[in-house]
């Protein structure tokens, strides 16, 4: 505990005796998954990372609890501040306002009350009119018209085609007072995918609400089983710990043989790769079965999660998702990625509209995708770059977008049914991550590397719906 | 296609004909490759794979190499290249790692001759030798070059970048064993074909991913590259470190870059996005491209010269299904239509004019540049030698430079590093910036700043009381006193009293501007002022120089003798440099020194002293009173603003504007305003007369003003050890971990405001700085440096 904890704990009691309510922190720590234990306190942080504390708090006048959690990853951190600054605070074709009323609409998408909370608080502070928060009909049409692009982005991008960029840029050359420009249009599809991706890593890490927004502290006086002023010296955490401790003792031989195979898996991929070689029918049949399945992958637990009213009010259509669409079994066109990728296409199209913004985004993806401390779980030295590469392809599998070079049989063999199941949430219904889903995969690995697949998976989601977007708008430009 | 011409060509026997033309195929191309005897073309892409020969009129499909029942993804091609030795070799890179080669004398239908499937990754390039019939080499996403000999089943050697993905490979045209790879971080490599182990050179050509590469034909040792980040470079690889010869600066990423044969000069680029044209440029000139073809409607994904010797036929295929051949004669030429003369002015008014020879040599006769009637400017004429650059383009430069003396800027320097702007009452800014007009000898700018103090100042402390003095004669003296800012109107004989200050304080402010007939028709009033009304020309000194005082007075108690106590010295001057003015009332100015044997003796003997100074007074408060509301002049106020700005005098334009603030904004748009500001900014900022410039943006009310200074606020710093940019923080360095910036007083790190010695480069806090040189002049480092801190 940093000792500012302790004098605030102290003012707080004193407040108390006056009679003033003091909200207390529901959650434990930064994240309802992982043990507050696991997280760096803050000021116990190496240079490196207290720079990167610094440099958000400065930019977001907070240190959030997304930040707390990203920090596992510094490289990454890095990176992922730098590029929300830019979008949320520098040079940009669209106005402040704008920028985070559009995170609210797509985070609201996903019923993420927790980004939601934190950019109504923005929204407001930089002069946003609080009428617009009462739901997308009084935003001004403008908005309004990048509701459909939203939805269509955020649950079936695969349908995004260049009428939806007509619809939303509609008028361009009328110069009509609702219509989007090229550069504010790929500004909002930056923002858009940005927002729903890290939707998808504020659910599949849990990410506690912050302590002054909605859900993040409570007004009832502290309980014995609750958090409590006098037993700063115990540690709150012991329930969590014995939790984890029993958990883990359940199942430490089964999970340690997870391991163990997993990485007997990837050798014998490594080795035979040379000798068996597929035909190419069964390489593009695999890549059906993958896609395929992938749209049946769901947890067993298909509980309703009741959106906060809070939240349901800034999107319409709340019933339109990821979910109706598998159940109707449509079918999803295949993207063939050697024909529009990032890296040739993509980023010359945004750093053409968006200045800069393509080469932040280009570096965000490439350190993502290329993180590695050659670790797996207890063991040291690996090449880990084959599952990387099964995690990003599989992702974007399940939106229909396929790489010629690989064989989608890997993806069967490194990933197991339960991982599947919490990347499809964490990508597809994020709001519908349990903590269960979280522990049950990979339940000898490192809650940082857990982290690491969170990161690779928003990644692999944003380049997805870049890629689609951005295809759309190419195609409406030509 | 009337347009399009037909040419022939005779090359060493065989002749190439054509037109422009283009054939529409069934799917998007990816890549083109031209058979050696210009005869054919192949077209490859992720679901197109044929051969068209390329006739006169038309291309004809010749052969489809997409057979099968099923689409094989070995068939989905990324490149095609055709072998420039045997006609009948051809391999293709795919999409999924397969590099296939074809022979198409093979008597079946399915001419596919051999697989290679060593590579991990999708294959982006592959290249014959130019001369071995049997090398092919590869270059993939992994990482990985392969070279093959396809006598062979699997490659003979693997080449690892130890980078990032292999995007191009080219075969050097002149060295047998040389070959170019380049990568998607931005690296070229040059490899020995012999040598697997280690590339032999390597350099970072560009940012981003470099796309493509090709060897000069001729040139032993020029490599053209292209890359995302929108630039075709020219390396000379001859020398020792590889140097960047050329530049070319497109608008799109560089797809594809081929040199043009028989042109040393020339090469073809496309690009990988948005951009649709195919461009030939000249290396030399890299601002215009030399020709465009304007024929696709997507991006064109391959461009190959039809024949190695020919520089006028180019063939091109693209995403939108078609195949083209483009006659270099048909080309759209964006030289004819760029405007070929440019046009500048140098900051101390030198004017540089550059245009085409042949136009500057047929007016080499005419006369100097007329100057202007009333700022007289000398031309002098001096002739660069016009750039000796081979028959593309031969320009004259003439600059005409500013007589020494004729002119100069100084004026305005001092003026805006002298004006006050804000921060005291408005009587005492136009005071203020009318004495320093005055001495800079810009009389007519100094009057408008008195001017404006009469007009706009403080009526609102003469009492209202006071009005009734001087009803009659307000209503009466209004009227001439507008009059008498159209010098014309003026009939000779008004002897107002009250028409003749403001008329002589603009006749005098028109002089200098008007012409000779004018300035006449002003002598005559001055003389008429003369003889009739001394004593309120006497009464003028009064009201220009000392208004405040002469208001504050209540003409009921007003001690008769006060006005011309408080004559104000500074209005003399003033009057000793108008030129025209007649020696009269520079006599009585002179008088005026002593206050009672003032110029109201001339006139006002015959009247009591009671009365006289009372009519002063009167007279003068009929001026202010009736003085209209200061509404009433915002017309002429906004004339006058827009007469300095059409002048050239926009510093006097927006000084104004700024001094009135409220005064006369909302006469005038706002889009003039802006203008009008972003003319006076951009001037300052040519002077680099920074804080000046942030002043005025600071003032300005305009929105779009305003925020200038607003963006860019970013101050970047490098480190004093390692010299590096600090990047995250001002104050301490990522790479030598030290805190760059010590305070030499308490030896803590500065991370705010942070001053320093420039004579010794010590200091620290700006506080304990200032502190500490308060108390001694050595530099707190004790490096015995005198500081000095201003």
């Amino acid at each position: 505990m940093s000792p500012v904890y302790f004098s605030q704990k102290l003012i707080c009691v004193q407040w108390e005796e006056l009679g003033i309510r003091i909200p207390r922190p529901l959650g434990h720590g930064p994240s309802r998954f992982i043990p507050e234990k696991e997280i760096l306190q803050v000021g116990n942080e190496d240079a490196q990372m207290h720079a990167l504390f610094a440099d958000s708090f400065a930019a977001l006048g907070r240190l959030d609890n997304i930040t707390l959690v990203m920090v596992f990853h510094p490289q990454y951190l890095e990176s992922f501040l730098k590029t929300q600054h830019y979008l949320l605070q520098m040079d940009g074709p669209l106005p402040l306002h704008y920028r985070h009323y559009i995170g609210i609409m797509a985070a609201a998408r996903h019923q993420c009350s927790y980004l939601v909370n934190l950019h109504v608080n923005d929204f407001l502070h930089v002069g946003g009119d609080p009428k617009w928060l009462n739901g997308l009909e009084n935003a001004p049409q403008k908005l309004q018209n990048l509701g459909e692009l939203n939805k269509v982005l955020a649950h079936r991008p695969w349908l995004i085609t260049k009428e939806h960029i007509e619809v939303s840029s509609k008028g361009l050359l009328k110069a009509e007072e609702h219509s989007w420009s090229l550069a504010e249009l790929v500004h909002a599809v930056v923002l858009l995918t940005h927002y729903h991706s890290l939707a998808s890593f504020t659910f599949g890490c849990g990410i506690s609400p912050e302590i002054h927004c909605d859900g993040g502290h409570t007004f009832r006086p502290p309980s014995v089983s609750n958090y409590c002023i006098c037993d700063i010296t115990n540690g709150n955490h012991s329930v969590d710990e014995m939790q984890v401790n029993s958990a883990g003792n359940v199942s430490v031989s089964d999970s340690f043989f997870e391991v163990e195979a997993l990485m007997e898996k990837m050798r014998q991929l490594q080795e035979c790769r040379d000798e068996e070689e597929a035909s190419q029918e069964e390489m593009a049949s695999r890549f059906e079965i993958e896609k395929r399945e992938s749209m049946f992958v769901f947890s067993s637990d298909d509980e309703e999660v009741t959106p906060a009213r809070d939240v349901s009010r800034h999107f319409e259509d709340t019933s339109y998702g990821y979910k109706d669409f598998s159940r109707h079994g449509m079918h999803v066109p295949t993207f063939r990625v050697q024909d529009y990728c990032w890296e040739d296409h993509g980023y010359s199209l945004v750093n053409r509209l968006y200045p800069d913004v393509g080469q932040l985004i280009d570096e965000k993806f490439h350190i993502a995708y290329n993180l590695t401390y050659n670790t797996m779980a207890m063991h040291k030295d690996v090449d880990t770059s084959m599952l990387r590469r099964a995690i990003w392809n599989y992702i974007h599998c399940m939106f229909g977008i396929r790489y010629d070079d690989y064989d989608y049989g890997e993806i069967n063999q490194l990933l197991d049914r339960s991982f599947k199941v919490y990347i499809k949430t964490v990508v597809c219904t994020p709001e519908k991550v349990t903590k269960r889903m979280y522990d049950s995969f990979w339940r000898q690995f490192k809650h940082s590397e857990k982290v690491h697949v969170n990161l690779l998976l928003i990644e692999a989601r944003m380049q997805a719906e870049l890629l689609y977007a951005l295809r759309a708008i190419t195609r409406y430009m030509t | 296609m009337e347009k399009m011409s037909r040419v022939t060509t005779a090359l060493g026997g065989s002749t190439l004909t054509g037109r422009t033309m283009h054939c529409h195929l069934d799917a998007p191309a990816n890549a083109i490759s031209v058979c050696r005897d210009a005869a054919q073309v192949v077209v490859a892409g992720r679901s197109i794979f044929k051969i068209y020969s390329i006739e006169e009129e038309q291309f004809v499909e010749k052969l489809n190499l997409r057979v099968g029942r099923k689409p094989s993804l070995n068939l989905s091609c990324a490149d095609v290249v055709w072998h420039q030795m045997d006609e009948n070799l051809l391999a293709t890179a795919a999409t999924n790692g397969v590099v296939v080669t074809w022979n198409l004398g093979r008597p079946s239908r399915n001419k596919q001759d051999q697989l290679f499937t060593e590579h991990k990754r999708t294959v982006n390039k592959v290249c014959f030798h130019p001369t071995e019939a049997h090398v092919l080499l590869s270059g993939s996403q992994d990482g990985f070059m392969k070279c093959f000999d396809l006598r062979r089943k699997d490659s003979v050697s693997t080449f690892s970048g130890q980078s990032e993905s292999v995007r191009d490979v080219q075969f050097s045209i002149r060295d047998y064993f040389t070959f170019a790879s380049t990568f998607e971080n931005g690296n070229v490599q040059l490899w020995d074909i012999r040598r697997p182990d280690r590339c032999e050179r390597m350099f970072t050509a560009h940012n981003g991913p470099v796309f493509c590469c090709d060897w000069h034909p001729e040139d032993r040792g020029w490599l053209a590259t292209g890359g995302r980040d929108k630039m075709v470079k020219v390396w000379d690889m001859t020398t020792h470190r590889a140097k960047e010869m050329h530049c070319v600066q497109t608008i799109a990423s560089v797809a594809r870059v081929k040199w043009r044969p028989e042109c040393r000069h020339h090469l073809a680029t496309c690009s990988m996005m948005v951009d649709h044209n195919i461009y030939v440029w000249d290396v030399r000139r890299p601002f215009v491209p030399a020709a465009m073809f304007e024929e696709h409607r997507d991006v064109t994904t391959g461009i190959a010269w039809r024949h190695p010797h020919d520089p006028s036929f180019l063939l091109s295929g693209s995403k939108d299904s078609s195949l083209c051949q483009h006659l270099f004669r048909d080309a759209s030429q964006p030289v004819e239509r760029a405007n070929p003369e440019g046009l500048c002015y140098g900051l101390f008014g030198d004017l540089a004019f550059a245009a085409k020879e042949s136009l500057v040599a047929a007016e080499s006769g005419r006369k100097p540049y007329p100057g202007d009637r009333r700022h007289p400017m000398f031309f002098k004429r001096k002739l660069d030698p016009a750039e000796p650059f081979a028959g593309l383009a031969s320009s004259a430069l003439s600059v005409f430079e500013m007589e020494p003396g004729g002119g100069g800027m100084g004026w305005f320097v001092d003026t805006a590093e002298r004006y006050a702007l804000t921060g005291r009452p408005l009587a005492e800014l136009c005071d203020h910036n009318a004495k320093v007009a005055r001495e800079l000898g810009r009389n007519q700018v100094a009057q408008t700043w008195t001017m404006l103090r009469i007009i706009y100042c403080s009526p609102g402390l003469v009492p209202s009381a006071n009005l009734n003095h001087s009803v009659g004669k307000g209503s009466s003296c209004g009227l001439p006193l507008m009059n008498s800012f159209n010098l014309k109107d003026m009939a000779p004989g008004l002897g107002s009293e009250t028409r003749l200050d403001r008329g002589k304080g603009d006749a005098r402010s028109d002089t200098a501007l008007l012409d000779s007939s004018a300035t006449l028709i002003t002598n005559e009033d001055n003389e008429e002022t003369e003889g009739s009304d001394v004593p309120t020309d006497y009464l003028l000194g009064d009201a220009e120089g000392e208004e405040d005082e002469l208001y504050l007075l209540d003409p009921e108690h007003a001690h008769p003798e006060e006005p011309e106590y408080v004559l104000p010295q500074e209005a003399f001057p003033l009057r000793h440099e108008i030129v025209d003015t007649p020696p009269g009332p520079e006599h009585l100015q002179d008088k005026a020194d002593s206050p009672h044997v003032s110029g109201s003796e001339a006139d006002a003997t015959s009247l009591a002293p009671m009365d006289s100074s009372f009519s002063l007074l009167s007279v003068s408060h009929a001026l202010y009173d009736s003085r209209l509301p200061p509404d009433f002049f915002s017309v002429l106020v906004r004339d006058m603003l827009r007469f300095y700005a059409e002048q050239g005098d926009v510093q006097m334009a927006v000084s104004v504007l700024i001094v009135l603030g409220e005064r006369v904004r909302k006469d005038i748009d706002e889009q003039t305003q802006e203008h009008w500001y972003t003319s006076y900014i951009d001037l300052l900022q040519r002077f680099r007369l920074w804080n000046v410039s942030n002043e005025v943006v600071k003032l300005s009310t305009s929105r779009a003003i305003s925020c200038l200074n607003q963006a860019s606020t970013t101050l970047h710093v490098n480190c004093s050890h390692c010299k590096r940019p600090m990047s995250s923080r001002g104050w301490v360095c990522d790479r030598c971990h030290r805190c760059a910036s010590m305070c030499a007083v308490c030896h803590h790190v500065v991370k705010g405001l942070f001053v320093w010695c420039q004579g010794c480069s010590h200091g620290g806090h700006l506080q304990h700085i200032m502190k500490w040189l308060e108390g001694s002049s050595h530099c707190p480092a004790g490096c015995g440096h005198l500081c000095e801190y201003s």
